[in-house]
């Protein structure tokens, strides 16, 4: 968890603040750097008060707002209207500017894309002080620079996206256990075939065969009449206090919360129907749930392994990780559809792994090792949830890193936008 | 206000501005009814009457009238900068009350009404880092007071808002302190206000309890502490 002393000045006119504050940060859940100001820069535009809807076609679902209206908002405003966020991450609380500059990702990769693929134009104040329009067929070497291209390409001043028509708001889910870890990736492969939206828990603190057992979850949005016919009451909201201290969440507990997990769900009905919270953001209902990892915090290493290499890259890479007692406490893998064309853009064939890793002495080391890893497997990580990755890393993971700095360079030539990711990747 | 059906007309400094807002309320809220948008700037006592006259004419009659515009600058350049120390007072106070004044005679022609207006716990006490908006705000809540004492019986009802810290762009930049309220928050807590004809709205409402301990303390305390 990187700190970096700055502050976020915020306006509703957002337009006026970035003129002053070229670069922009959204609600600032990015894991790592992302958004945070580079050393130098003291201040950062916050978008959140810029968040009107400019535009909304009840027909088609074309939405266009200000980059500060966040998921939460959109979710509230149109799920009851029948429309949903084509792709959504795994928490309510990333605005639309966040979402495009991360080009996120969520459990319909391998059949939508990413939120770039939806997007059909953004408003971007760029670094000579020109406030830009791009889309695919408008200024496109903006528009491809800026999907996934971390707010560095200028600050997103709204976005036009497609909303999607869904049945209901809830979803028909199948969890299915698996004893290990290749058969986690074979199934999650063959539901992701049949069902719209797929993931993996798994175990990485599971002793020996087992390391890599998990949960697959296979949802697809449910019909009207097929919704509950009673609604449990809301539950009391639960929330994290303070920092809790480093002994909550150590290896032999998250290992027996692992294992009860895991016999929970071999004991719990395969199926069922849940709300869109529950599926799509189970963490949101725990206000502050980072505070878990205590003060010293954790960072989250996602990095995409790709299909070429076949299924064993997964294995390899978890067996590093066991092999260097990585205490990784969180782990979901997900098979990923095609590259989009953001030039950034994380995700590509294969298959991806997030982790949570506690922050301690050797944290940097292991995710060195990590990277290595991935490099060799012709793999990369992804930015928004990156903290510790090194300059030639990330050059020798992204063949497309050139071409992005040239536009980027094209757009903003004094070099005024940056951010602490970018001096510390990128070098400016 | 507008998700709940009420029927709204905004005045503002930037028509284009306005419009989008209008846009922002239409789609969240279909089935309230917008009445339109005029130019009111409270820098420009001409435009108030103009503004009030087109809001009337949207609208078809006046319930409730709310002014929440307002400048705000540093001590330090208030200071050193006489010509927009003119400009902050004149529009937290000089022009904020003529503004009232007009809506006030609109409000009672009708029979009564609802005068909603932003001050701030900033005008409870003289205090360092806020003299001059201070005293702005100081006299503009006394104004309000005196309305309500005035006039209650003869059915305006006056609610003078006092947000303390809330995260909005006048805040921006500066470290909140615990307590720190959200624009959507307050709003809540003002409309609760307004449709039960709250006099004085603390918002959040800790900030009550907080200036309760303020305006308690001596003289001698508050040079000290610098607060």
């Amino acid at each position: 968890m990187p700190v970096v002393p700055g502050v976020e000045v915020r306006s509703e006119d957002l337009a006026g603040l970035t003129r002053e504050v070229p670069f922009a940060r959204g609600l600032g859940r990015a894991y790592g750097d992302a958004a945070l100001p580079a050393s130098g820069e003291s201040r950062v535009a916050g978008t959140t008060l810029a968040d009107r809807i400019l535009a909304f076609d009840e027909t088609t679902g074309v939405l266009t707002a200000e980059a500060g209206l966040s998921l939460d908002q959109v979710c509230q405003l149109f799920l009851p209207r029948g429309y949903f966020t084509p792709v959504s991450p795994g928490t309510r609380f990333v605005t639309l500017g966040g979402m495009v500059a991360c080009d996120v990702h969520g459990k319909n990769h391998h059949r939508e894309g990413t939120f770039g693929r939806h997007v059909l134009g953004l408003t971007v104040r760029v670094g000579d002080d020109r406030i830009v329009t791009c889309s695919q067929a408008e200024n496109v070497d903006l528009f491809r620079a800026t999907i996934g291209g971390m707010g560095l390409t200028g600050a997103i001043l709204d976005v036009t996206v497609r909303l999607v028509r869904v049945p209901s708001c809830w979803l028909c889910e199948e969890r299915q256990p698996v004893d290990h870890l290749d058969e986690c990736v074979e199934v999650l492969k063959t539901s992701s075939a049949a069902w719209p939206m797929t993931v993996a828990w798994i175990d990485c603190l599971a002793p020996g065969r087992a390391n890599g057992r998990g949960v697959i979850f296979r949802g697809r949005w449910a019909q009207s009449e097929e919704a509950p016919r009673r609604v449990d009451s809301p539950t009391w909201p639960l929330s994290v206090p303070f920092a809790m201290p480093g002994f909550v969440l150590t290896r032999p507990v998250v290992r027996s919360f692992n294992a009860l997990n895991y016999w929970r769900h071999r004991w719990r009905k395969p199926r069922g129907i849940v709300h869109v919270d529950q599926f799509f953001y189970p963490l949101d209902a725990i206000a502050h749930w980072t505070r878990l990892y205590g003060s010293r915090g954790f960072v989250q290493y996602q990095c995409i392994l790709p299909e070429s290499r076949g299924r064993d890259a997964v294995r390899r890479f978890l067996d590093l990780l066991s092999r260097r007692r990585g205490a990784s406490f969180l782990g979901v893998i997900k098979d990923c559809g095609a590259e989009g064309s953001g030039l950034l853009s994380f995700p590509k064939a294969g298959t991806s792994v997030a982790l949570d890793i506690p922050m301690r002495s050797d944290t940097q080391a292991l995710v060195d090792a990590l990277n290595e890893l991935v490099i060799a497997e012709g793999g990369r990580i992804y930015l928004a949830k990156d903290a510790l990755t090194r300059a030639e890393q990330f050059r020798a993971m992204e063949p497309r890193l050139d071409e992005f700095l040239a536009i980027r360079r094209r757009w903003d030539p004094k070099g005024r936008i940056r951010s602490a990711l970018s001096l510390r990747l990128f070098g400016w | 206000m507008a998700a709940r059906g009420d029927e709204l007309f905004l005045l503002g400094r930037n028509l284009e501005d306005l419009q989008a807002s209008v846009a922002d309320l239409t789609i969240r809220a279909p089935r309230s009814a917008h009445a339109g948008i005029a130019l009111c700037d409270l820098e420009k006592p001409e435009t108030f009457e103009p503004a009030l006259d087109a809001a009337e004419a949207g609208l078809g009659k006046l319930d409730l009238v709310v002014v929440t515009a307002a400048l705000f600058a540093a001590q330090e350049r208030l200071e050193g900068d006489p010509a927009l120390l003119h400009r902050l007072l004149s529009i937290d106070f000089t022009n904020t009350v003529l503004f009232c004044e007009l809506a006030r005679k609109r409000l009672m022609a009708r029979g009564g009404g609802t005068l909603c207006v932003f001050s701030s716990v900033a005008g409870e006490r003289g205090r360092t880092p806020v003299v001059m908006y201070g005293a702005a705000k100081a006299g503009l809540t006394r104004y309000l007071e005196g309305l309500d004492h005035r006039f209650r019986s003869q059915g305006l009802v006056t609610v003078c808002v006092k947000p303390g810290f809330v995260r909005t762009s006048m805040t921006s930049g500066l470290p909140p302190p615990p307590f720190a309220g959200s624009p959507d928050r307050v709003a809540r807590q003002v409309l609760y206000a307004i449709d039960r004809g709250v006099p004085v709205v603390y918002a959040p409402p800790m900030w009550s309890l907080i200036m309760f301990v303020v305006r308690l303390l001596p003289r001698s305390v508050m040079r000290r502490v610098r607060f």
